[in-house]
């Protein structure tokens, strides 16, 4: 009998966890707010600002998705997490999305069991150098001590950018950007290596960045983006959605500035329309309000407003569109039609 | 089932399960143990739904596939085409080096302060008492961290080392370069080298064991059983005539006249680190991620220590001390002979519990990118395969196993020392 009621016992709790998984949505809505992964603070991406409100180029992706959902784009929850944490925390449920310089990568994607929504910034593996050190190019490291964040892509890249152009080097494994760059300038290595734009961000909040220069190879791919768990399809849509919302506005010219006089009415422009809720259900179809998108675009501008205040030329990171131009412009950044 | 001679019996009833006190401890236990299962279950049922809803099932056949990822410092050899079992086992070593380096240095750090703080001397007491008290009172972690920071900003970069004038020279003759990415101390090599044996193959175990050092070890051994034979002679010389022939020139012949010999034969000399590029190169590198573990927590550990060794000397009557003291005994021989032996049996149980302590902490490795095995097995590895519970369960059995043979080694130690009780 002791057998049976043990057996019983193990159902009812198998049960019970099954019926716990899947529904982000609704488990956001319910609670009100978004668990959103980000950096422990990398400038530009996501870090707190002078009065601790978080952001950055990452983080307004996760107020976008807040605003769609929630229509509050301070309805967030930032979970700051290093690169060796942010998939734990994605896969237990202790956050809703992650958006923190993500790589999509086939292992990540097929085997770690996470969807990656998009892409929201096309990047690539640098290194960084003191000027003083006099190199030109990576393939001269040979024999330096090289700085790395662990837990990432750019640590196998390194290994295999060493190997393939036989040359050895010794990995000095750091946690977060914020060691990386005490040992770097304190010399315990000799270059930095990370994504270029992690790269440019870091030495951006150097005293004299000037004396600090990226060496021209840019040894892999890394196309960063927001990612959810497996399983979810519709939570996936949401986030999808809410990314490709703020492209497809910065393609049709839906600003901050604009975004209240197009969505008080509908406008000769199907698309935008479709876009605003002033035409169709495309939100009721997601789940969410009417002016979805809305809300997404308000909350902290279009694809293009956000890199231009984050990362863009006029800010200290000075990074130009390059490969993240609007596909319009010669660049790679193009959302599918909004129909 | 009643038979007319035992005392009258009623009926089992179930009520009595509970309100006889001859079943009710038994039931209360059956029912705590059924809980207990339940439980367990649910933890395991639940996990394996979680993980089976992800489309995850438990596997560890990662083990067998390309790590990927390099290890900067690794007693064998390794690089990142490697598996992940070979970086798991990298890292465990790496665990052992440091815990065994940190409970070596905690004991000789822990006795000597817990002695001193015994002391009558106001200065060396108060200085000792200043130390315990601030490394018991501050997170080890804290510890690790800032000795790491202390070393990384304070010392010299190589590029200082190099130019027209340089701000940095090496120490010690030119034999040891203090940089802030580790010390670099001689090397011994062989120019006559006997070579290595390759054992296990190609297979993630393999490993190499040099022949120069099981010689040297073969000669230490029997140079030191050699020495012993000579002691207990002299010995048995004393008991019969009472006259202890001098011996120690021949007891320190014995063991240093072949040990030199050896070296000389394998042709021994010294490799110097020198700088070369970006960095120096020759020499033993001891990184400043291991110094920094390793000083955080033998310091932090031996602060404990002591206090155990000062209980235990202050749990032995003051009346050894007046006894061996009217003998005539000096007071480190009082110390050395009277007090200590008597004193371990007090400090070897609570000593153990230091040394796993000591091993488990070594598990903050990450903090300054040691590459322990919680770093590769329970960092990158689990990191980059997404496994989280296997590696986890790899983690804790690996940890298990250190201290349970911690343990039993100690254990037999303490029985050893428990045998002398009279
Ligand atoms: N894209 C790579 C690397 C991501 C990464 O760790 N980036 C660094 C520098 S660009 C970062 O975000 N650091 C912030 C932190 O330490 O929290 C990956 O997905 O593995």
């Amino acid at each position: 009998m002791k057998k049976t009621v043990f057996l019983g016992a193990l159902t009812v709790a198998g049960l019970a966890a099954g019926a716990a998984a899947a529904g982000t949505l609704d488990d956001v809505k319910a609670r009100g707010k978004l668990n959103c992964g980000v950096t422990t603070g990398l400038v530009g991406f996501a870090a707190p600002d002078a009065n601790g409100e978080w952001s950055g180029f990452d983080v307004a992706v996760c107020r976008a998705v807040a605003a769609a959902v929630l229509g509050d784009s301070k309805a967030v929850e930032f979970v700051p997490t290093t690169g060796k944490t942010r998939f734990t925390a994605l896969a237990s449920g202790e956050i809703d999305m992650l958006a923190r310089n993500t790589t999509w990568t086939f292992s990540r994607d097929v085997d770690l069991k996470f969807t990656f929504v998009g892409v929201n910034y096309y990047d690539g593996q640098g290194f960084m150098v003191p000027k003083s050190l006099g190199v030109s190019s990576a393939k001269e490291l040979d024999g330096s001590t090289v700085c790395i964040q662990t837990g990432t892509t750019t640590e196998l890249n390194l290994a295999d950018f060493f190997r393939a152009n036989n040359i050895s080097y010794e990995p000095v494994p750091i946690e977060t950007n914020a060691e990386g760059q005490q040992q770097y300038l304190a010399g315990a290595c000799d270059t930095y290596t990370t994504d270029a734009s992690g790269l440019a961000s870091t030495r951006a909040t150097f005293e004299n960045p000037g004396d600090h220069v990226l060496l021209p190879e840019i040894i892999s791919k890394e196309p960063l983006g927001p990612l959810v768990r497996h399983g979810d399809d519709e939570w996936g849509d949401v986030v999808r959605w809410s990314l490709n919302a703020l492209i497809t506005a910065e393609e049709l010219g839906v600003t901050s500035a604009n975004i209240g006089e197009m969505s008080a009415a509908a406008g000769d422009n199907p698309e935008i329309n479709r876009l605003l809720g002033t035409e169709g259900n495309l939100g009721e179809m997601l789940g969410l309000s009417a002016d979805w998108a809305k809300n997404a675009i308000s909350a902290d501008g279009n694809f293009g407003e956000i890199f231009e205040k984050h990362l863009g030329e006029s800010t200290p990171i000075g990074l130009a569109r390059g490969l993240n131009a609007q596909w319009t412009e010669g660049g790679l950044i193009y959302s599918p039609p909004f129909r | 089932m009643t038979t007319l001679s035992d005392p009258p019996k009623e009926g089992f009833q179930l009520s009595q399960l509970i309100y006889d006190t001859r079943y009710r401890s038994m039931t209360i236990q059956i029912v705590a143990l059924i809980g207990f299962l339940v439980l367990i279950g649910w933890l395991i049922s639940n996990t394996a739904q979680n993980l089976a809803d992800l489309g995850k099932e438990p596997s560890f056949r990662f083990l067998s596939e390309p790590a990927g990822y390099d290890i900067n410092q690794r007693l064998l050899e390794y690089d990142s085409q490697d598996t992940h079992l070979r970086a798991a086992l990298i890292g465990l070593l790496n665990t052992l080096l440091v815990a065994v380096m940190g409970c070596i240095t905690a004991t000789i750090i822990g006795v000597t302060v817990g002695v001193m703080r015994l002391s009558n001397n106001w200065l060396v007491s108060r200085l000792t008492a200043v130390y315990v008290e601030m490394f018991r009172n501050v997170p080890v972690l804290l510890w690790i961290v800032f000795i790491m920071a202390v070393l990384i900003e304070t010392l010299p970069a190589p590029r200082d080392f190099r130019g027209e004038t340089p701000t940095a020279s090496m120490s010690l003759n030119e034999t040891v370069a203090i940089t802030n990415r580790g010390v670099y101390v001689p090397e011994p090599l062989f120019s006559r080298s006997l070579g290595d044996v390759h054992l296990f193959g190609n297979s993630g175990l393999r490993f190499d064991v040099s022949l120069d050092l099981i010689a040297i070890l073969l000669v230490l051994g029997l140079g030191l059983f050699a020495s012993n034979r000579i002691k207990k002679r002299a010995d048995s010389i004393q008991e019969s005539t009472g006259d202890r022939p001098t011996t120690w020139y021949l007891r320190l012949g014995v063991v240093v006249l072949p040990l030199v010999a050896l070296l000389f034969a394998l042709g021994f000399y010294l490799g110097y680190p020198e700088l070369k590029g970006f960095n120096f190169r020759g020499g033993t590198h001891l990184r400043n991620s291991l110094i920094a573990l390793w000083l955080a927590l033998s310091l932090y550990t031996a602060a404990f220590i002591a206090e155990i060794v000062r209980a235990g000397i202050m749990a032995i009557n003051k009346g050894q001390t007046e006894a061996a003291a009217a003998l005539g005994l000096r007071s480190n021989r009082i110390m050395n002979l009277v007090i200590l032996p008597q004193a371990l049996r007090v400090i070897i149980p609570p000593l153990i519990s230091n040394y796993l302590n000591l091993t488990k902490n070594s598990s903050l490795a990450i903090a300054v990118g040691y590459m322990d095995i919680t770093g590769t097995l329970g960092g990158i590895t689990l990191n980059q395969t997404g496994r989280e519970l296997e590696t986890l369960l790899l983690l804790m059995l690996c940890y298990l196993i250190i201290s349970l043979s911690i343990s039993a080694v100690m254990n037999w130690y303490n029985e050893s020392v428990k045998l002398r009780e009279r």
